[in-house]
């Protein structure tokens, strides 16, 4: 049995499962190589050709399996290498370790020290994969999946049960009952809102208008954030399974993949898994044999964060400019041309066929209350382990920070934490057991967003990170709404001030009383969160404003216009090192002898602080250091 | 809009209203006056500006919409003067006066509610996009010479890839209906960019500097003070609000 001819029944598609998973005889090995964006960039292709290569060099093609896979999470230590049964995991891998890793591990069972990762709190050598600390804290549902699976193969997806979810709902279950089943999930949207996806559901089927529409939202425009992107290019099959429930679900017969063009790896791969899924007979006409019409199409966006808000998308996927619009109406009553529309996150519509597969309880398991499930989080910024990691909803901010992200690189302290990406909102130390659900997250003054989580150590000026994000709401910006345009700009211009040396404290006055002003007067999510960066870090670091605008002092050490650069004479040895390397040449002093910089002609720009190695150079900000 | 009638209540007083009309409308049959930029009786609504939001639902869980976009649906609670409302108005006023000084129509609205502070850096942009000449043009004149380009900073109005428009037939409509055009102030950019003083000076701006084809009533003033001579804007407001 094999894919050859569309699949015509849940009986069947049954019976390929089992031959795929039979064919895995006992002493199957695999071994699954990251081709995530990251590892490709660390090298993950040589690495897959250099295991091509050595495993058929030595003939054992029957017995091993080379599985280049989607983003496995820990893209920090990539390229990554897992083998299976036995679990052991390998970082950055390079293609010359391919036959070590081969004759040894996959085949003696005996592992590389040399290899192995090095937790670097402990220095312990850890083997497998799932005492690796940075997976070890987490759950993972979805992202599991991704180190297992070779995206490009939709029999490799069937064999771990792929589409059985879609099965059981066609032949066990009526449209009201999946409904019922994803409402009592308690699954909300990942993409921001954390709308019920149940309700949304129920509310596009009881429109009476026809044709209803599925739009799978890919857009993924917060800066750092790559869960949605790694979701389609590892495993892109989850995605159509779930939107071809929801089609059952809701009655609709065309769905949309709204995917931004910047991610190419993306587009071909949910491409490809609609073709084969087509050939399969798992998405078209008569699905499976039980009379549901579905068809995918990919649109892609051209890149403009606001496209991803979902009126805005909508007018997008219909040719005109993304703009958003005033709702009511909503797209579950008027959405693409004017049709019932149900637009849902990439992570949302992934869940979907695991609530179908394990029962709603089993959701609701996980996560707190109002909050079910788990959550994927791209966690960026100054933190040792970068990566995407998925946890249940209401682990705290420091068990993903220091448990999971391994804390804060060279021993600096945290300083904050920013979530719900750009638009989204700083917490400071003292929040960093606040429980990561909606709720909480909307309390403390910020958002879930669609989970970007960008770590800050003490080097960090916050004012700077204010005017960084208003700066990059400003330009995203549709501009319709004046109080979004005009006050995302003016706020800028009074950050600027601020960070330049000539703020005074009638600015924080005027920027509190315009920052809500925007967020209350804005039509769409840009504009009702866009004071939220310069609103939180006001709230949470307003001594800083203050030294700023007081003292002229910026303790980080960051706003160019506050700082200075001196030598130090004790720890100067005259090497010159610095004179050699300014591009403004305003550092004198006579080989082996002090060297001072001119600072009226000094642009700042770090360069003799990058390469003193002794450590003279100090930057000074309003007298202190 | 349809003719089911349905009940809302605005501000605290019940109303019946057909479904589907907006607040805007709603609140101005009552006779109240909600301020407007880029809305027109005869045009589409569109919600740019801002102004003329409003706050609805019950008491503790209330959102602010714009009024001319929002229509009245069975038992919607308006409000439309609260404190959360005129504070945001204010300050759009602000950032409207701010950046947009010459336009009259700002000017008069931003002395009628009382706006007499300017922070931000004096700007004087023509345009604040508010797109009344786009949707007279495609809805009035059906020429749709004009359109929106560009988002954020960069958007503005122009013509389809910057090159004279073969639809356009210079009728003149979209300069007929600007807020900023036909009441633009002809006279020098001031650099305190509240003027509100329009109403007393002598002589009027309109007599100095007529070939400026300065269309303001007499006379706004700003031009013909010299250099640093300016009045403090919060003087005149009083005058100016009576006005107005
Ligand atoms: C400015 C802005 C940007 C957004 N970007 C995205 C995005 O990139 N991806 C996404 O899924 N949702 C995004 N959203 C949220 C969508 O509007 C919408 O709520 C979501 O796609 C609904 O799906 P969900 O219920 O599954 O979360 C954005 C919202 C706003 C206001
Ligand atoms: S790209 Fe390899 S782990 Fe993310």
């Amino acid at each position: 049995m094999s894919l050859d001819n569309p699949i015509r029944s849940s009986g069947e598609l049954e019976d390929l499962h089992g031959v795929l998973v039979e064919r895995r005889s006992e002493d199957h090995l695999c071994i699954s190589i990251c081709t995530g964006t990251g590892c490709v960039v660390g090298g993950a292709e040589s690495v897959v050709d250099a295991f091509v290569e050595v495993i058929s060099e030595m003939g054992l093609e029957e017995k091993i399996e080379v599985k280049p896979t989607g983003c496995h999470g820990f893209c920090e230590m990539g390229p990554l290498v897992t083998m299976t049964p036995s679990g052991y995991f390998y970082p950055q891998v390079h293609a010359r370790d391919a036959r070590e890793i081969v004759e040894k591990t996959l085949l003696n069972n005996e592992v590389v020290e040399k290899l192995l990762y090095h937790d670097p709190q402990t220095d312990e050598a850890i083997a497998r994969e799932a005492d690796v600390p940075f997976y070890k804290h987490q759950k993972r549902i979805i992202l599991a999946e991704n180190g297992h699976l070779n995206p490009t193969d939709i029999e490799d997806y069937i064999s771990i049960g792929g589409y059985k979810g879609l099965a059981h709902v066609l032949d066990e279950m009526n449209p009201d009952e999946v409904i019922t089943c994803v409402i009592d999930s308690g699954l909300a949207g990942r993409g921001g809102a954390g709308f019920p996806t149940g309700k949304k559901w129920e509310i596009c089927q009881k429109q009476p208008s026809e044709p209803k529409y599925l739009v799978c939202n890919a857009d993924e425009g917060d800066p750092g954030a790559y869960m949605d992107r790694s979701i389609l290019e590892g495993n892109p099959h989850r995605v159509i399974e779930g939107m071809c429930i929801g089609a059952f679900a809701i009655g609709a017969s065309q769905g949309f993949i709204y995917v931004r063009h910047e991610y190419p790896l993306a587009v071909e791969r949910i491409t490809l898994a609609i073709e084969d899924a087509r050939t399969a007979g798992l998405l078209g006409e008569d699905i499976m044999g039980s009379g549901l019409n579905f068809d995918l199409k990919v649109v892609r966006g051209a890149g403009a964060f606001v496209c991803g808000e979902e009126s805005a998308l909508l007018k997008s996927l219909e040719g005109l400019k993304g703009e958003p619009k005033q709702r009511p109406p909503f797209p579950v009553e008027k959405g693409f041309q004017n049709k019932p529309t149900v637009i849902n996150n990439v992570e949302t519509w992934a869940n979907v066929p695991h609530i179908i597969n394990n029962g709603p309880e089993w959701f609701v398991g996980f996560g707190t209350e109002g909050s079910a499930g788990t959550k994927i989080f791209s966690l960026v910024g100054k933190v040792n382990n970068t990566g995407l990691v998925e946890v249940p909803m209401g682990v705290t901010i420091r068990e993903i920070v220091f448990d999971i992200g391994g804390g804060i690189p060279n021993g600096k302290e945290f300083k904050a934490v920013q979530t719900g990406g750009p638009a989204g909102g700083c917490l400071p130390t003292s929040m960093l057991d606040l429980p990561v659900d909606f709720h909480a997250l909307q309390e403390a003054g910020t958002i879930m967003g669609s989970g970007g989580l960008i770590v800050m150590d003490e080097d960090t000026c916050m004012v700077d990170v204010a005017r960084y994000f208003t700066k990059f709401l400003e330009e995203e910006s549709c501009g319709k709404c004046y109080s979004c345009r005009k006050g995302t700009q003016r706020m800028r211009e009074l950050l600027d001030d601020i960070c330049e040396g000539r703020g005074t404290p009638g600015h924080l006055a005027l920027l509190e009383e315009l920052g809500h002003a925007v967020n209350t007067a804005s039509m769409c999510g840009l504009g009702q969160n866009a004071a939220n960066p310069m609103l939180s870090t006001l709230r949470h670091f307003r001594d800083e404003y203050e030294a700023h605008i007081n003292e002229h002092r910026c303790s980080a050490g960051v706003c160019t216009e506050l700082i200075q650069y001196t030598i130090l004479e004790e720890f100067c040895d005259g090497c010159a090192a610095c004179s050699k390397v300014c591009p403004s040449e305003c550092i004198v002093g006579e080989k082996d002898s002090l060297h001072t910089i001119i600072t009226e002609d000094c642009i700042k720009c770090g360069s003799c602080l990058n390469v003193c190695t002794r450590g003279a150079v100090l930057i000074t900000s309003g007298g202190g250091v | 809009m349809s003719a089911k009638v349905i009940n809302i209540t605005m501000n605290g007083l019940p109303m019946e209203v057909y479904e589907g009309m907006n607040v805007l409308e709603a609140a101005r049959i009552m006779g109240i006056d909600i301020p407007t930029l880029c809305y027109d009786e005869g045009l589409s609504s569109y919600g740019a500006c801002r102004l003329c939001i409003v706050e609805i639902g019950p008491q503790d869980r209330t959102k602010v919409v714009s009024s001319c976009t929002y229509r009245c649906e069975e038992g919607l609670e308006i409000r439309t003067h609260s404190k959360r409302v005129m504070d945001t108005r204010k300050m759009i006023l602000e950032l409207l006066v701010c950046s947009t000084p010459g336009s009259k129509t700002i000017q008069d609205l931003a002395a009628a509610h009382g706006v007499i502070t300017a922070r931000f850096k004096p700007e004087h942009e023509d345009c604040m996009l508010c797109g009344l000449c786009v949707r007279m043009c495609k809805e009035q004149m059906m020429a749709t010479a004009i359109d929106f380009a560009g988002r954020g900073p960069d958007r503005r109005i122009t013509t389809p890839f910057d090159e004279a428009s073969a639809l356009c037939r210079h009728c003149g409509g979209c300069m007929f209906i600007c807020p900023a055009c036909s009441s633009r102030c002809m006279g020098p950019d001031a650099d305190t960019t509240l003027c509100s003083s329009c109403l007393n000076l002598s002589p009027s701006c309109v007599e100095v500097y007529d070939h400026q084809q300065c269309w303001m009533p007499p006379g706004c003033g700003t031009c013909i003070r010299p250099e640093g001579d300016y009045l403090p804007a919060t003087g005149r407001i009083s005058e100016v609000k009576t006005e107005a």
